[in-house]
């Protein structure tokens, strides 16, 4: 394996998490827009409040891992991304910072009508996020992205069907990973109501990700066929794994048990990004760049693999804290200490 | 959306002005809140101290308050920053394209800074209750850690545009090797660095204490009032001076590194010895007009000696040189503005030395008050004279602004956009924090309970469910 292929793989890795740990942050955002109104709506909210409030900034710095890799290890092909896929990510940039000050100032704000208006900012912008970076997706993985810092077709390089696919497919995982594990939340916080609340939704959901997903193998015969041949001849294995973890989830939530359910989630929606992954290798641009082709000088990869080393050994333990100390509910207010 | 093919023949030159524009906003309202993060946690963190050790009520309830305050600033400063690394490649893919090798070094270690950050920011605003004090003290001091390490390495980015080095090109302009050590300490990344780090302290010092000098003003004289003002004003009143010290080091590192820029900042127009400082005026024409010229100073500073010979524009082309005016006025505005503030600082620090008290005359208060806008405007100042200093250069010396810039997209539509959206966010974001600040003031007046957490409908009810 080359030291470029090593980077990629750690990019790679930085775009699961960012889509696990960062879509679930988006999905809560998803399930506060489909909550109703303030008063139906007051509960779900507020669980979704408490369990994004202390994890969300930190996840959403896989986003900047991502960046900083792409741009430093692939600068060629960071340079064409963002030349094609322009609208798309402009749009995602401005839709994050609605949606982080927009959660932020809901939290300090007193009167209904402010919270409606941050609350909004926040939960459409979780829609429309997502959606944005799983079009961006879509347009890299159909080969819609050309080399050589020469931009693609603005337009269609984002409207088009893998594009479409990759953004209804983000939302819909990210809605999913939300209510799977909100449900977990609602349970360890004591909320039975909020429990079977977000448990049939965690369903619903799970079905129709499910099927977008299915659906999703067909859009790709017809629109990416290099993408489709390389998901079915490589990528099987990671189909099969998914497909086995989100009926396992499913099975898991009928049953209530959250945990089990959430590690299989996790691990339906970690296979799916592979296969995304696995679909397009070499390539990182599909059918014009391949990964080695598209590496900076050496030097900088290592710096690179040294910084990922650095960070895992370093940022690791320290989200482990943090969720550890998330979970046995040690950050729950911020009232102050007796 | 329909405009957007057509319009993609726009040719860069068009769109560079909206680039810098967007880019001058975007990143003019970030740094606003960089001193806040990366000073204020050191801030919170001595009152945190202080409540611990001495038992002390007041600072307890200062420090918990101020990291809800910073709860809010931070998440704007993390979105913002992420706008700005977007638009690094949505605005300047050429930038990025050809010496993303080189320049994302330093970019990639900030990265292990930010997360540190935080995760532990996260752990420190939401640990008030159930971790105990001391535990909860030191998941603070990473913040602070991360807070210092991040803004070296952002800003060894930006020094490397001013100072390029550490990378190999071959004859078709290509970065064919790398020095990733010499990327990130390039000539400029101390006293640049160093330089953002005494200003972030001395911006997040002033800034605090002028809430509480307007609320001393208004007669809130007891004694959270006058600690909230004194600590982040030590803070600011220490850096001030050393700033002063660390400013001056820079300037003669930019004398000697980047002459065409220091022509910019003193307005020299032909290489000479005795060199006036001028301050103020407007050039045009190769003269400096409406300034007051104080004969030989800026010799004087910038060599220890009136022969000093300072380089003018004369030595390079007209194609070359940066826009003077913006940045000879704004060198001014932050070395008045610096040195105002370097005088505050003293008669608090003499006040202090000689009866233990700080200053009771309404017109410290009244400097005070306006210490925290002026140390914002010296901040600013002070990118534009190292931002349109290195003008037209984007990597000085190799790469030209005008070539970096992107060649899609309608930029006037996503710059009308930016503008929209950043100053809504700004009036928010201050409105919201007033409104924190009424809040808190009510319940100290009418001796409410304080309301601890605003959940989006009531939280206790939640829980109320489960019972």
């Amino acid at each position: 394996m080359t030291s470029a292929e090593v980077v990629a793989v750690a990019l790679f890795a930085g775009v699961t998490f960012y889509a696990i740990f960062g879509g679930a942050d988006f999905g809560g955002g998803f399930w506060d827009l489909v909550a109703g109104g303030a008063g139906r709506g007051a509960k779900p909210r507020a669980l979704i409040d408490a369990s994004i409030g202390p994890v969300w900034e930190a996840n959403h710095v896989w986003l900047i891992f991502c960046l900083v890799v792409l741009w430093t290890a692939f600068p060629g092909a960071f340079g064409s991304i963002m030349l094609t896929l322009f609208v798309p990510l402009l749009l995602a940039a401005l839709g994050i910072v609605l949606r982080g000050s927009g959660f932020a100032f809901r939290r300090v704000v007193l009167r209904l009508t402010n919270q409606r208006v941050f609350g909004a900012a926040f939960a459409v912008s979780s829609v429309v996020v997502p959606y944005c970076m799983g079009a961006v997706a879509g347009g890299i993985a159909s080969g819609r992205v050309p080399r050589g810092g020469t931009a693609g077709d603005l337009v269609d390089s984002w409207v088009n069907p893998t594009s479409i696919l990759g953004g209804v497919l983000a939302v819909a995982t990210c809605a999913y990973l939300a209510a799977v594990f909100l449900t977990n939340d609602a349970r360890r916080s004591g909320l039975p109501e909020l429990e079977g609340y977000f448990r049939r939704r965690a369903i619903g959901a799970a079905l129709a990700a499910g099927v977008v997903a299915l659906a999703g193998i067909v859009v790709l015969h017809d629109d990416t066929k290099r993408l489709y041949d390389g998901l079915v001849h490589r990528g099987w294995p990671l189909i099969g794994l998914s497909a086995l973890a989100g009926a396992g989830a499913l099975v898991m939530l009928v049953r209530e048990a959250y945990r089990p359910a959430r590690a299989l989630a996790v691990a339906a929606v970690a296979t799916v990004v592979w296969g995304w992954g696995v679909g397009q290798w070499p390539y990182l641009l599909p059918d014009s760049l391949k990964i080695n082709a598209a590496a900076a000088p050496s030097a900088t990869l290592t710096a690179v693999i040294i910084v990922t080393v650095v960070a895992v050994v370093v940022v690791v333990p320290a989200l482990a804290l943090l969720y550890v100390l998330d979970q046995r509910s040690l950050l729950e207010s911020e009232e102050p200490r007796p | 959306m329909g405009a957007l093919p057509g319009l993609m023949t726009l040719g860069a030159s068009s769109q560079l002005p909206f680039a810098r524009t967007q880019m001058a906003i975007t990143l003019g309202v970030h740094i606003i809140l960089v001193p806040l993060g990366v000073a204020w946690p050191a801030i919170t963190l001595i009152a945190d101290y202080r409540a611990i050790r001495k038992g002390d009520a007041d600072s307890l309830r200062l420090a918990q308050r101020w990291s809800k305050v910073m709860a809010v600033t931070f998440a704007v400063g993390a979105v913002t920053g992420t706008v700005l690394s977007f638009e690094l490649g949505l605005l300047w893919p050429r930038l990025m394209d050809r010496f993303g090798a080189a320049f994302g070094i330093p970019f990639a270690i900030e990265g292990i800074f930010f997360f540190t950050e935080a995760i532990f920011i996260a752990i420190y605003i939401y640990g008030w209750k159930r971790l105990r004090p001391w535990p909860h003290f030191w998941t603070g001091v990473p913040i602070m850690i991360a807070g210092i390490g991040g803004a070296v390495s952002v800003v060894a980015a930006n020094s490397w545009m001013n100072q390029p080095g550490g990378f190999t090109l071959d004859k078709a302009g290509k970065v064919v090797d790398v020095d990733p050590l010499a990327v990130i300490f390039n000539r400029a990344t101390p006293y640049e660095s160093l330089h953002m780090i005494i200003a972030a302290y001395l911006v997040g010092g002033f800034l605090v204490a002028s809430v509480y000098a307007v609320g001393i003003l208004k007669g809130r004289t007891d004694r959270y009032h006058r600690i909230g003002f004194l600590i982040p004003f030590t803070v600011a009143a220490i850096a001030a001076p050393a700033q002063m010290v660390v400013g001056d080091w820079a300037a003669r590192s930019v004398y000697h590194d980047q002459p065409v820029k220091f022509a910019a900042i003193e307005a020299v127009p032909r290489t000479s010895t005795h060199v006036p400082e001028t301050l103020g005026g407007i050039y045009a024409d190769g003269k400096v007009t409406g300034g007051i010229e104080i004969p030989d100073v800026a010799s004087l500073l910038s060599g220890y000696s009136v022969n000093t010979r300072i380089k003018g524009f004369e030595t390079v082309p007209a194609r070359d040189r940066p826009p003077v005016t913006p940045v000879h006025l704004a060198w001014d505005v932050m070395v008045g503005l610096g040195t105002a503030l370097t005088a505050l600082s003293l008669w608090f620090a003499v006040v202090w030395w000689r009866r233990r008290r700080m200053p009771n005359t309404r017109w410290f208060l009244r400097a005070a008050a306006l210490s925290g806008a002026a140390a914002i405007a010296a901040l600013e100042s002070g990118w534009v004279v190292t931002e349109v200093g290195r003008q037209p250069w984007i990597v000085s010396g190799f790469l030209r602004t005008e070539d970096a810039v992107t060649t899609v997209g309608d930029l006037w539509i996503s710059l009308v956009v930016v503008l929209v959206l950043y100053a809504a966010l700004a009036a928010t974001a201050i409105l919201v924090l007033r409104s924190m600040a009424a809040r808190w003031r009510r319940a100290a007046t009418e001796g409410e309970l304080e309301e601890e957490s605003v959940p989006y409908g009531p939280r206790p009810e939640m829980h109320e469910v489960g019972r």
